[in-house]
């Protein structure tokens, strides 16, 4: 029975092209305080547009419901658990959001004179200093502006150094679990990718590694704990192999929740690795962006980090672009302040101890949600997870019922899905992920919906596969959608 | 701790559940060695109060109540205050990448009006749901001409923003695909089309130029695109001050456009986070980067947005996808989205030709360095130009960007940037200092 959602009243929404009608506005400018010009005496005439075909005018009130009305059709962590597996939907402080807008940092602009400028660099300094404090690492770069941004600096770096020891190499090594990011990373930095089977319960299979290992490998790429949740025991070992033959361990830290304050990525043999604020250090993910991605790195690797670097001068700080070793920059400016000003917020609300506090919980409710759910669901790895839990749909695919579907009758119960058919080494996968955001209250409720569902798909499947039916759009039909791209609008 | 939602007796109630003993021992099967046998050496937790304060302190020591006149990449527009009301929405801001289409239709739609607007924008077939930025999507878009063309070499012209060009440098190193670049007149201020068409062969993939260029001058695209399409390649346009597009011809003669948003309600914030975007012809869109949202209807009929075309993209392709990109600006691009809102067709032309009057009110009254048209930038000779902007600070100004670091024989020069927040008496203080 479902008892958590009741049905929400909202208006159907049109288009903003389908609102507009010329003469509306939702603006209106100051007088001019200089002569108006003549644009096509100014620009010549044949650089002035004549108009913006198409181009939406409706009223601020049209302009307010509009968008509003669209946010009610979305689901959101600020609704309830969203336990998308690798993702890490955590709780999004809304402190972060206000002292982000305070005026003196939001309207800072980057060439503004660094004396001018001390407050931004010190945030930034301060954060640089907690991440490596976090990771056990020397030294980290905050330009980066999104996890695959971050993997491809850290690629780029490790292909720095092993160049100026003399080989760049060729290959990198990536685990069958790994994310898509990094084999698509791996191509852009210029390297043929290998994949490395998982040993059967689940993690790295150091013996099929060491056989793998020669002097083409520039290094492992590895996520710690895996995307199954599970922490790689051999890590220290591959590290030694690795770095036997000149090779490097990179690791992708989208599972640093499961980590802070337990274990340092620089203590157990990890050379570079890259964070997403936006998933351990709870800045918002915004319907997908913007995030962050850090690098942090050993102390090898720091005269190559990207220009420029923040330096100590006297009792001020500045910037250093003279770095002949540098790869160069990743990226205008100084990276995605607004996100890294929102990720020490969130460092010094917890504090070392609430950091390692929520690490706890966030594992905590993982191992929970497994131990309540392994009756109705087959769990292919039985070694103990972390901060999430990967299921596979092995029961209820004999009722034609997949995991997808299962998903989508979550909607039904008022939950966003759990990742789906991720990591590819699960046939069918259920990738959880609560977070430590999550209460026992909506854990219970959660896990009796998971529960409901199972039992639906013994009674009565074609209830489940034909979900959700609570939601005011029903399946999206996304074949026709690549078949047939309409990617904009266009009048009738 | 007060994100931390669990009373003490609901955590060991739980503990029970899983059969542990105590927290400790849900970490017990990490090896011994790994483990982190100290406290982080980090404050304790601090209030919001506290919290409040610190930032404040830290905005404190930045510049405060100055007028400015930089650009160069970065513009001080007005934001309207719906965009922060619509982005402080949970449901936007709380949600993530809308892969479950039938809860996720407030953000699907808003970003297929987003491309929608960016075509109109621009003149181009298809947008993508965005970029990082506009420096990173000058590399995205040049790796794209590569895989159009089957051609490797980009030349770009020196007036695109030099940090875009060494982004593009740090991308391109490692992929077999050589970068050089060609020049501007020095009257004009407009690419060097002889020193372009001289340095074009038929090895390459895309010509790179940008509009209004770093000097804020409106470019040569058609010349530009003529020599490109000549030899066969593509001519990828860069914008960086997307409110020029409210009054100068769209690019059509580009085959990618790559541009930076910031300038649509986007506030500075020292660098980012910013948006930007990849509009192409309707023939490229399998090379494309990046997300793309379209239409198509639900099991009962109605019309409904999904995420689309997604086997070019890392999760479903790996290695071969068009680009490594996952997260990208979403939430910023709707702010980009609520701001075209706002302004509409005839608010973005207005707002444009204010830009377009202030700067050449600035202008007027100095010596502009280039005689190419610029729309609400220029470069404008200033003899010691951190001497002038030193001045300035006293009067709390922020004058132009001194070129010598990016242009050695500009270095008698400053870029400066006027919009509709420049008030006159403000330019008339700049006119006397560089005067």
């Amino acid at each position: 029975m479902i008892t958590k959602v009741r049905p929400h009243l909202s208006q159907n929404e049109a288009l903003l092209f389908e609102r507009s009608s010329p003469g509306k506005k939702a603006y209106q400018l100051p007088d001019l305080d200089v002569p108006p010009l003549d644009p096509a005496e100014t620009l010549g005439a044949e650089n002035v547009r004549a108009e913006i075909p198409g181009f939406p005018e409706v009223s601020e009130v049209e302009a307010i419901r509009h968008f509003t009305r669209l946010s009610t059709w979305n689901y959101a962590i600020d609704y309830g658990m969203y336990p998308l597996g690798s993702c890490t939907m955590k709780y999004n402080p809304r402190i972060n959001e206000l002292v982000a807008r305070i005026e003196g940092l939001a309207w800072a602009h980057p060439y503004q004179p660094e004396a001018l400028a001390q407050g931004s660099m010190e945030v930034m300094a301060r954060l640089e200093a907690a991440l490596a404090e976090i990771t056990g690492m020397d030294a980290v770069t905050l330009q980066p502006a999104a996890g695959a941004h971050g993997e491809l600096t850290g690629i780029l770096l490790i292909r720095a150094l092993l160049e100026k020891r003399g080989n760049p190499r060729k290959k990198i090594l990536i685990p069958d679990s790994a994310h898509g990011t990094n084999p698509a990373t791996a191509a852009i930095a210029g390297y043929a990718v290998e994949n490395i089977a998982s040993s059967a319960t689940g993690v790295l299979d150091v013996g099929a590694l060491a056989q793998l290992v020669d002097r083409d490998v520039a290094a492992l790429m590895v996520t710690n704990p895996n995307t199954l949740g599970v922490f790689e025991e051999n890590i220290m070992q591959a590290a030694e192999i690795l770095h036997a033959k000149g090779a490097m361990l990179y690791m992708d830290g989208a599972n640093m929740n499961a980590l802070v304050g337990i274990a340092r990525p620089g203590d157990f043999g990890v050379d570079v690795l890259h964070l997403n604020l936006h998933k351990t250090f709870s800045t918002p993910h915004g319907g997908g962006g913007p995030g962050a991605g850090p690098v942090a790195v050993k102390k090898v690797f720091e005269p190559f980090l990207p220009v420029p670097r923040l330096k100590r001068s006297g009792k001020k700080w500045a910037y250093d672009y003279r770095r002949k070793h540098s790869i160069g920059r990743v990226r205008a400016f100084y990276g995605n302040f607004g996100v890294l000003v929102r990720a020490l917020a969130y460092i010094l609300a917890h504090g070392g101890p609430g950091l390692r506090n929520a690490t706890v919980d966030a594992v905590l409710n993982a191992v929970y949600v497994r131990k309540k759910l392994e009756p109705y669901f087959d769990l292919p790895y039985t070694s103990p997870n972390m901060h999430e839990v990967v299921f596979s749909d092995e029961r209820q695919a004999k009722a034609g019922v997949r995991t997808g579907d299962l998903a989508k009758r979550l909607i039904d119960y008022g939950f966003h899905p759990y990742t789906v058919s991720f990591p590819l080494i699960v046939r069918g996968a259920l990738m959880i992920e609560p977070t430590e955001t999550e209460g026992k209250i909506e854990l219970d409720q959660f896990i009796e919906a998971m529960i409901s569902i199972a039992k639906e798909v013994e009674t009565d499947p074609q209830l489940v596969k034909n979900a959700p039916y609570g939601t005011r759009t029903s399946r999206v039909d996304e074949v026709t959608a690549a078949r047939k791209p309409v990617l904009r609008w266009k009048p009738a | 701790m007060r994100y931390l939602p669990k009373s003490d007796s609901e955590r060991r109630q739980m503990l029970e559940a899983c059969s542990v003993a105590s927290a400790e021992e849900l970490f017990s099967h990490l090896p011994e060695a790994v483990r982190l046998k100290r406290p982080l050496d980090l404050a304790a937790g601090i209030s919001e109060y506290e919290i409040v304060d610190y930032f404040s302190r830290r905005a404190a020591e930045n510049a405060n109540g100055y007028a400015s006149f930089l650009g160069a990449g970065v513009y001080h527009h007005f934001r309207p205050v719906l965009v922060d009301t619509v982005v402080s929405r949970g449901e936007f801001l709380t949600s993530y990448t809308p892969y479950q289409a039938e809860i996720s239709q407030g953000t699907l739609t808003a970003i297929f009006e987003f491309q929608s607007m960016i075509c109109q924008l621009t003149g181009m077939d298809v947008a993508n749901a965005s970029m990082y930025d506009g420096s990173t999507a000058v590399p995205e878009a040049a790796m794209m001409a590569v895989r159009s063309t089957g051609k490797g070499r980009v030349l770009i012209a020196r007036s695109v923003h030099p940090e875009y060009r060494e982004v593009l440098r740090t991308y391109a190193l490692h992929q077999g695909m050589p970068v050089e670049e060609f020049g501007y007149l020095p009257e004009a201020g407009t690419i060097d089309l002889e020193d372009l068409d001289r340095k074009m062969d038929d090895l390459t993939a895309a010509v790179v130029v940008q509009s209004p260029n770093f000097f804020g001058i409106v470019d040569k695209l058609k010349a530009a695109a003529e020599i490109a399409h000549r030899r066969g390649a593509l001519l990828i346009v860069v914008f960086t001050e997307a409110v020029s597009l409210g009054l100068l011809e769209p690019p059509a003669d580009a085959d990618i456009v790559a541009g930076e948003l910031q300038s649509f309600a986007i506030s500075p914030s020292y660098g980012g986070p910013y948006a930007g975007i990849i509009a192409t012809r309707e023939r490229f869109v399998r090379q494309m980067p990046g997300r793309l949202v379209g239409q198509t209807t639900d099991s009962r009929g109605n019309r409904a947005f999904c995420l689309t075309l997604s086997t070019r993209e890392q999760h479903i392709r790996r290695e071969k996808a068009t680009s490594n990109i996952c997260t990208n600006q979403a939430l910023i691009a709707l702010m980009a989205t609520v701001f075209m809102t706002v302004y509409g067709k005839q608010g973005l032309r207005e707002l444009a030709e204010q830009n377009l009057a202030k700067a050449h009110y600035l202008a007027g009254r100095v010596k502009p360095r280039f005689s190419g048209k610029f729309f609400n930038e220029f470069v404008a000779q200033a003899n010691k130009p951190d001497e002038i902007n030193k001045a300035l600070l006293k009067k709390k100004i922020i004058g132009g960007l001194p070129l010598g670091r990016f242009y050695p024989e500009l270095a008698d020069s400053m870029l400066l940037c006027a919009t509709e927040m420049s008030r006159r008496a403000d330019m008339d203080v700049v006119a006397g200092a560089l005067a």
